[in-house]
């Protein structure tokens, strides 16, 4: 069965390399498995006219950052009548956005930290400047500023004293009309994955940077950060936040594949800090790791992937 | 368990990698590209003002007339007749330089290179102006320097500040400048400048490594001497000919006195063994004749109309309290901004809105810079400068509101 398959990747996003590196590693893997797989680059190529000539069965979506995890392109697939890879428009929308994510997590009862958002529309035409005030009393210092629309840790950073807040909230205001102000969580992060459903997660992958930030230079560099999987924690510890990641995806009503980070406190709660619907596919990316770990090589992975998006056409 | 290693081999490398790691900035670079970006941020030069014709029959002549040659190994010093040309063009700035004390290198970058290799120890300090060249930090990073950072005016180097650090005890194994058009500062160093430097370092016994790439792309004024045609015996002169010519062939040259030179010939055949003998064939053949005159005049017209334009639309578009440099020749626009500007975490929002610019923090080596920029005013044409410096004053109006709201309307 040869199969013509579409991976897309690239896009406009500041997300793009990475997406280029998770699309090549896919499309090769998929190809030595027989499927025609070729990278359709939205930022390159005609999409829909590509997209609608060529018939395809499925499209393997590679994107990330905006667009392609915001619920854009599966609209678009959608119109199209292509089955896609991942999950379905309106939870791509909710789970991309931190602000609505946490806000879904937090109403059904997953564990999540404090948060506060600030937007831009709030400072710029409510003259709410004032609120930053209020904001690092609500959620505490230390903080972790995030801009709620954005992926790789980009536009992220570290706030110690109420002064660094302004200076922080800008930056990730630069990738996002919003942002996240969350209470930082001291511990062991850990990735947690499924692929076909929450019923099949993939062991933790623990993370752990060696500068102590996973940042965007310690994801993508290789060697910057060591990762140990499974994670090495406690049973009971693991389960848990095995729970936690199975009660965001429910939440969030995601499909076929994706990752959900989580912070391990000293007393062992874990705490769901973000939720992605498309994960990193490079050499460096945490979810090929789980599932390595499982047993299951990238090129199962990427074909056990695509199959579940096959069997939707 | 297992301990997943991305990368096998992260025990071995050598302390100097440890600054080379992914970044942000050059992921947001890799959208900047798109050609629905106007791009200020890179200094490509304009090839598309050379004359394909000139440039064919140059190609054309060295393989019909040459190509055993050109097909060839050479010396490590590179072909004598280049030498030559080179030193032509070092005498159009009035300096004048003889071949036998010049090594042909891998554009300019590769002199860089060759310099630290040879000078610089782990530890040693070195001097460096504040901005100074992002290829020449990353080039002397990996020889492990101390970095003495000495800051520049509208004048170039401020000498004296060079002066406090060697009373202070400093005890550097070079001064590194870029006299000409500076990248990233877009000044020059005035005459006076360059009188109290030289002797300074002559008296200090420190010797000089003068970066000239642009020397030749000067907008208005004459030329000024050369350090090196002002103290032979202590600079080490960088030469190219990307900025005249094409960086596509990767010719640069260094020259320098007997035992500096004899040391960086060796460094460089440990390196490369020689150059590219085809491309060095090509560029001596393109600056025999006087074609390459024209050429330049050309360039020269086309960067100063990029520059008006540059500076017209940055006094229209950008926030009164902005300040800049108005170079007199070469690539580049200094921008600085309000202190509480990030130029860094700005990119972002700027590759958004379909500009790009080089945030100033990359010109630094210990994290200053976050409210400065580098304009480049060399690759896209005028209306396109126009449309991006329109595009980074509505963003920096609309940051500055943010900012004012955020600091309580205390700005």
């Amino acid at each position: 069965m040869t199969a013509r398959v579409a991976v897309l990747a690239g896009g406009r996003s500041p997300e793009r390399e990475v997406s280029l590196r998770s699309g090549h590693r896919v499309m090769t893997a998929l190809q030595t498995r027989g499927y025609e797989a070729f990278v359709l680059d939205p930022a390159e190529d005609a999409l829909v006219e590509t997209l609608s000539a060529a018939m395809l069965p499925a499209c393997y979506i590679a994107l990330h950052g905006k667009e392609g995890e915001d619920g854009t392109v599966q609209r678009l697939l959608e119109v199209l009548r292509i089955p896609y890879t991942g999950t379905a428009p309106f939870a791509c929308q909710i789970t991309f956005d931190k602000v609505l994510a946490k806000e879904a997590l937090h109403a059904a009862g997953v564990s999540t930290p404090a948060w506060a958002t600030v937007e831009a529309a709030a400072l710029r035409d409510l003259g709410g400047g004032p609120i930053l005030h209020h904001v690092a009393e609500r959620v505490g210092l230390p903080a972790v500023v995030k801009p709620s629309r954005a992926g790789s840790a980009m536009g992220i950073s570290f706030v110690e004293r109420e002064t660094d807040l302004p200076g922080a909230v800008m930056s990730a205001l630069s990738f996002s009309d919003a942002v996240v102000v969350e209470r930082k969580i001291e511990g062991v992060e850990v990735a947690a994955s499924m692929v076909g459903g929450v019923h099949e997660p993939l062991p933790l992958v623990e993370i752990a940077p060696k500068s102590g930030v996973f940042d965007y230079a310690a994801r993508y560099t290789a060697g910057a950060t060591e990762y140990f999987a499974p994670a090495r924690l406690v049973p009971e510890v693991a389960s848990a936040c095995q729970h936690e990641a199975a009660a965001a995806f429910t939440t969030l009503g995601l499909r076929d594949v994706s990752r959900a980070d989580i912070m391990v406190d000293a007393e062992g709660r874990p705490w769901v800090i973000d939720v992605n619907v498309s994960p990193g596919m490079t050499d460096t990316s945490l979810l090929p790791m789980a599932a390595q770990s499982a047993g299951i090589g990238f090129t199962d992975l990427c074909e056990r992937i695509l199959q579940l998006a096959l069997a939707r056409g | 368990m297992a301990e997943f290693s991305v990368d096998p081999f992260v025990d071995l490398y050598a302390r100097r990698t440890s600054g080379m790691s992914a970044s942000e900035v050059r992921a947001l670079f890799a959208v900047a590209s798109r050609p629905d970006v106007v791009s200020l941020a890179g200094g490509m030069p304009y090839v598309q003002a050379l004359s394909a014709e000139h440039v064919m029959e140059v190609v054309e002549s060295v393989l019909t007339e040459r190509a055993d040659t050109a097909l060839q190994y050479t010396g490590g010093q590179g072909a004598p007749s280049l030498r030559a040309k080179l030193a032509m063009l070092m005498a159009e700035e009035g300096t004048v330089a003889d071949p036998e004390d010049m090594v042909v290198t891998t554009g300019a970058q590769q002199g860089l290179d060759l310099v630290g290799k040879v000078l610089i120890d782990p530890g040693d300090e070195i001097v460096i102006e504040a901005p100074a060249y992002v290829g020449a930090l990353s080039a002397f990073s990996a020889y492990e320097p101390r970095y003495v950072q000495v800051e520049l005016d509208d004048d170039g180097m401020i000498v004296e500040q060079l002066e406090e650090a060697l009373v202070r005890g400093a005890r550097p194994k070079f001064v590194y400048t870029v006299p000409n058009f500076h990248n990233p500062a877009g000044v020059t160093m005035s005459l006076a400048r360059r009188e109290q430097l030289v002797a300074l370092c002559r008296e200090a016994h420190v010797p000089i490594v003068e970066d000239n790439p642009y020397g030749l792309l000067r907008f208005e004024g004459d030329p000024l001497p050369t350090l090196r045609s002002m103290d032979p015996q202590n600079v080490i002169y960088l030469g190219t000919v990307s900025k005249v010519f094409s960086p596509g062939v990767r010719v640069g040259w260094a020259v320098a006195e007997p035992g500096v030179l004899q040391r960086l010939i060796l460094a460089k055949e440990a390196a490369d063994l020689c150059g590219s003998n085809f491309n060095m064939l090509v560029t001596e053949r393109y600056f025999a004749g006087d074609l390459w005159r024209r050429t330049l005049e050309r360039l020269v017209d086309v960067y100063r109309s990029r520059r008006d334009a540059m500076l017209a639309a940055l006094q229209e578009r950008f926030p009164a309290d902005a300040r800049w440099t108005s170079p007199a020749g070469g690539f580049y626009v200094w921008v600085t901004l309000p202190e509480y500007f990030d130029t860094q975490a700005m990119l972002a929002a700027a590759v958004e809105r379909r500009v790009a610019y080089v945030p100033g923090t990359g010109f630094y080596p210990d994290g200053r810079g976050k409210d400065r920029m580098r304009l480049a005013f060399c690759y896209p044409p005028e209306e396109s400068i126009v449309e991006g410096v329109r595009r980074l004053g509505l963003l920096l109006a609309d940051e500055e509101d943010l900012y004012r709201s955020l600091s309580g309307g205390r700005t």
